[in-house]
């Protein structure tokens, strides 16, 4: 019987943590938190993905730069399988890809602020009584307006300092 | 009125025919035990994202400014992106062997599901985010009843959605109430399209044969169950716009056998399937 050599699980992890999102280049796969599950189904290797949008441009992306990487380690027998639940949330971005996006000049999503379309949290936004505040990841004020609610790819909403008047873009939160 | 023949669905009896001849097996997939209400209730729902999402891309390039243009965009990319999702689970469903991109480009237009609604012409952009307002309000309890579904599949996508579709129904209210309590020109225009889109509300809430269906084997909510926490919405922000409600108006689609929900659809449809399909009706089978 053939036996091949199969890098274990940790392996697969910390190859896939060196695949940059192809729109946010400066994050990997895993700091976005979009690979659900790595594991060995008898001789193939089986990889969970879930989308971070249903209609992102990205996500064929995603699983080509996935199955490429892997063939390149060597792995053969390779599954993607799409899991939409439970749903990506910004809360799974994880600590180091919160600091590479800051650093980037990307505002990191504030954790427990996704839109729940509940009138009273729209309300309170649109009265200017959120007490939600981004801060510029130019400058560090606090001093700033959202331009609009969408950016420039589906993950991200437009925001501008008025302290140091530069645009910058903040993580939408859902 | 008779519609054309069906060229794009595979006739199963024949390729079974041909793959028993063969002695092969017929590569065709079983269809999910008498749920053909299941389809249809599938397509509707799909209907109305793949239309509205369409709607939503003729905006591109033509915004009134660029932060909006790209709402615009985005929004529209979500509800095409769950639209494939609907669409896919209805090919599954209905198992003909067709895919989500044969329903979306090959269906000619009485076979479409959506409501009148979604493909009103865009008109100005007040009409653009009023139809948006009233459609996202609808969806989102929509969506947060299909969470609960017993069907897995359509919980997973609901989901998915919903999350999706919160954001878009706070952008639209926003809007809506920034404009009609703007500027006297900003708040007649959406007035106007209110007036103009409020009767074409009605045909969301109303329940068929198809929804009772649904609604009995526990799949989807009854859409008359949704209209109080939709009513209770559009109250508060049209009255945070300063808009005055419509009250009770008729209603499209709403009476005897007709609406988009049943493939009775307004002139508009067909123009906006005229552009949407053309590169799948002009090189068949293209992909790139």
């Amino acid at each position: 019987m053939e036996t091949a050599i199969r890098p274990d699980e940790a392996q697969i992890w910390d190859w896939l943590s060196q695949v940059p999102d192809p729109e946010i280049p400066v994050i990997s796969l895993t700091d976005l938190g979009i690979i659900r599950d790595v594991e060995w189904q008898d001789d193939t290797l089986v990889v969970t993905v879930t989308p971070t949008y249903s209609g992102c441009p990205a996500t064929t992306i995603i699983n080509l730069d996935i199955e490429s990487a892997l063939r390149d380690h060597g792995i053969d027998k390779l599954r993607l399988d799409r899991r939409l639940s439970p749903p990506w949330t910004t809360d799974w971005l994880t600590k180091e890809g919160r600091q590479k996006l800051a650093d980037y000049g990307i505002a990191a999503p504030i954790d427990g602020t996704a839109a729940d379309g509940r009138l009273v949290g729209r309300i309170a936004r649109l009265a200017g009584t959120s007490n939600l505040v981004i801060t510029c990841p130019r400058c560090g004020s606090n001093a700033t307006q959202k331009i609009s609610q969408f950016g420039s790819t589906p993950c991200k909403a437009s925001y501008r300092c008025t302290d140091c008047l530069e645009p910058f873009d903040y993580f939408k939160c859902i | 009125m008779p519609s054309l023949p069906d060229m794009t669905t595979p006739n199963l009896a024949a390729l079974a025919g041909d793959a028993t001849a063969q002695g092969g097996h017929p590569a065709v997939p079983a269809p999910d035990a008498g749920q053909p209400e299941f389809t249809e209730w599938l397509q509707r729902v799909g209907d109305n994202c793949l239309i509205l999402g369409h709607r939503l891309s003729e905006w591109c390039g033509h915004g009134p400014a660029l932060e909006e243009d790209i709402a615009i965009a985005n929004q529209s990319l979500d509800l095409i992106g769950q639209c494939q999702l609907w669409l896919g689970l209805a090919a599954e469903v209905e198992g003909r062997g067709r895919s989500a991109d044969d329903l979306a480009y090959l269906r000619d237009v009485l076979a479409f599901r959506n409501v009148v609604l979604v493909e009103r012409p865009n008109g100005d952009f007040g009409q653009t985010l009023m139809r948006q307002f009233l459609f996202d309000a609808f969806h989102l309890e929509l969506l947060r009843g299909l969470e609960s579904s017993t069907d897995a599949r359509v919980a997973d996508i609901a989901s998915k959605a919903v999350k999706e579709v919160a954001y878009h129904l706070e952008r639209s209210a926003d809007l809506v109430i920034r404009l009609g309590d703007g500027t006297a020109d900003s708040h007649a225009r959406m007035q106007k399209a209110l007036d103009l889109l409020f009767p074409y509300t009605g045909e969301m809430f109303a329940d068929d044969a198809t929804d009772r269906a649904m609604a009995n084997a526990g799949i989807a909510p009854l859409p008359s169950t949704l209209k109080p926490a939709w009513d209770a919405v559009v109250a508060e922000v049209l009255t945070a716009a300063s808009l005055t409600h419509p009250g009770e108006v008729w209603q499209h689609g709403t009476t005897g056998t007709g609406g988009g929900k049943r493939g009775i659809h307004s002139e508009h449809l067909g123009y906006l399937l005229a552009e949407m399909q053309f590169l799948q009706r002009a090189y068949p089978g293209a992909t790139w």
